[in-house]
């Protein structure tokens, strides 16, 4: 069989959450580097595989799924060991909200086409301030959501679809956004547990063969 | 009714939210019954009694204070995409998925685009945002360059695919997603349409069918009688 090709970025998130996914389910895969800050997204070769130009892409021998949501879907129903979703009606709803209030509610207000739009459009304070409005709205919709239902991860004991989004977003909270995590106690808490396990250290944005060495 | 026996779903609305809409449809489509419970996500001065519940009411339902919010009993589910997939899982009639795992991958994708490509910059905290800290044109800009950009990504993704509907002749997840992102950009944002065909027959065929047509922003309960 082909090997999988994964089109990343080392500090891109919906790359990291990818990673995880592809880790978890023990899958060998082609790390191809796309530089964001260089420009390589809009390289005439990668539109042909991402027209949106965005990370990550998956490969699949000749089929190709762009969006970090689609391809963690695309790699559950293909290798469903170990399974991505509880068998619960309720808990699986409680993963696709977390999934959700990261994908649809924080993430997009904090990309990099919208950085350099409201740092050229306004000034760096302004955008700053955007964004720690954006993410202090999504964690504390994700610590209401999760306080009574986590265990060691997200929504109990195994590691669940919710995890793989919160894992990189709360990660860079931490390292990129200096956000103060007093007030999200449950999200600290699995900060520390993810810390702990090997493929979710792997996917780091530190640990990837695009990271700077300067980091 | 598929839900007859049981408690009766609640749907917590606004006719105009995009997010709702998608709602909308997937109940229809399961042939699900619901209480339409009108939210107010303007603020006025005036408390229209159409509405049962103001912002702050509401919050105390959903503290997250987004429609829709969906209550099954007292499971209480906000967010469109989770209350679509959990109405899938519990309803499984008519499925929203299609099984060959390559096309609902491309579900996912359209989905994806949708929810999180194009939406978030398009709801009213943003361009209210984009207003206020800049101007109205620039606001305009914003969103149009969104849509743009969404917009072709999709009709690249499906132009391969899309059947009577966006990725075959049955209606499916992403179905749900666009025909009220297209809507919106039709008679929101006029969006010109012509750069993208399939795009515009996926709407065209929506419009044919009640349960599309039903859940328009237009039809519900507490749309202005202006409209």
């Amino acid at each position: 069989m082909g090997k999988l090709k994964l089109y990343s970025y080392w500090r891109s998130s919906c790359a990291h959450r990818v990673r995880i996914a592809l880790t978890l389910k023990g899958l060998d895969y082609e790390y191809i580097p796309v530089i964001l800050l260089k420009g390589d997204q809009f390289d005439p070769d990668f539109k042909k595989i991402n027209p949106m130009g965005t990370v990550p892409a998956l490969v699949d021998g000749d089929v190709v799924i762009n969006d970090s949501f689609a391809i963690i879907m695309y790699l559950d129903d293909k290798y469903p060991e170990p399974p991505l979703l509880p068998s619960d009606l309720h808990k699986r709803a409680v993963n696709y909200q977390a999934t959700s209030i990261v994908m649809s509610g924080i993430q997009p207000h904090q990309n990099m086409a919208l950085f350099r739009y409201l740092e050229e459009k306004i000034n760096a304070e302004e955008k700053t301030a955007w964004i720690t409005n954006v993410i202090t709205k999504g964690f504390t919709a994700l610590e209401n959501l999760l306080v009574s239902c986590a265990g060691k991860y997200a929504t109990g004991d195994e590691v669940y679809l919710a995890d793989l989004f919160l894992a990189p977003q709360i990660h860079a909270a931490f390292n990129r956004f200096q956000i103060n995590m007093e007030p999200y106690p449950t999200l600290a808490k699995f900060h520390e547990s993810y810390n702990e396990l090997p493929a979710f250290q792997n996917a780091v944005p530190e640990n990837q063969p695009d990271t700077p060495s300067t980091i | 009714m598929a839900n007859s026996g049981a408690e009766k779903l609640k749907l917590y609305s606004y006719w105009r939210s995009s997010c709702a809409h998608r709602v909308r449809i997937a109940l229809a489509l399961k042939g699900l019954e619901y209480e339409y419970i009108p939210v107010n996500l303007i603020k006025g001065d005036q408390f229209d009694p159409v509405y049962r519940f103001d912002l702050q009411d509401f919050k105390k339902i959903n503290p997250m204070g987004t429609v829709p919010a969906l209550v099954d009993g007292d499971v209480v589910i906000n967010d469109s995409f989770a209350i679509i997939m959990y109405l899938d899982e519990k309803y499984p009639e008519p499925p929203l998925l299609p099984r060959d795992i390559h096309k609902r991958a491309v579900n996912y994708q359209a989905m994806s685009i949708v929810l999180s490509g194009i939406q978030p910059h398009q709801n009213l905290a943003v361009i209210r945002y984009i207003e206020e800290k800049i101007n109205a044109e620039e606001k305009t800009a914003w969103v149009n360059n969104a849509i743009t950009k969404g917009f072709t990504a999709l009709e690249k993704l499906l132009v391969n695919c899309a059947g009577k509907h966006a990725t075959g002749d049955e209606i499916y997840l992403a179905d749900l997603f666009l025909a009220p992102q297209i809507h919106g950009a039709i008679n929101r944002f006029q969006i010109n349409m012509e750069p993208y065909p399939t795009l515009a027959k996926c709407y065209e065929s929506y419009n044919e069918l009640p349960v599309f047509q039903n859940a328009l922003p237009e039809k519900q309960p507490d749309a202005p009688s202006t409209i």
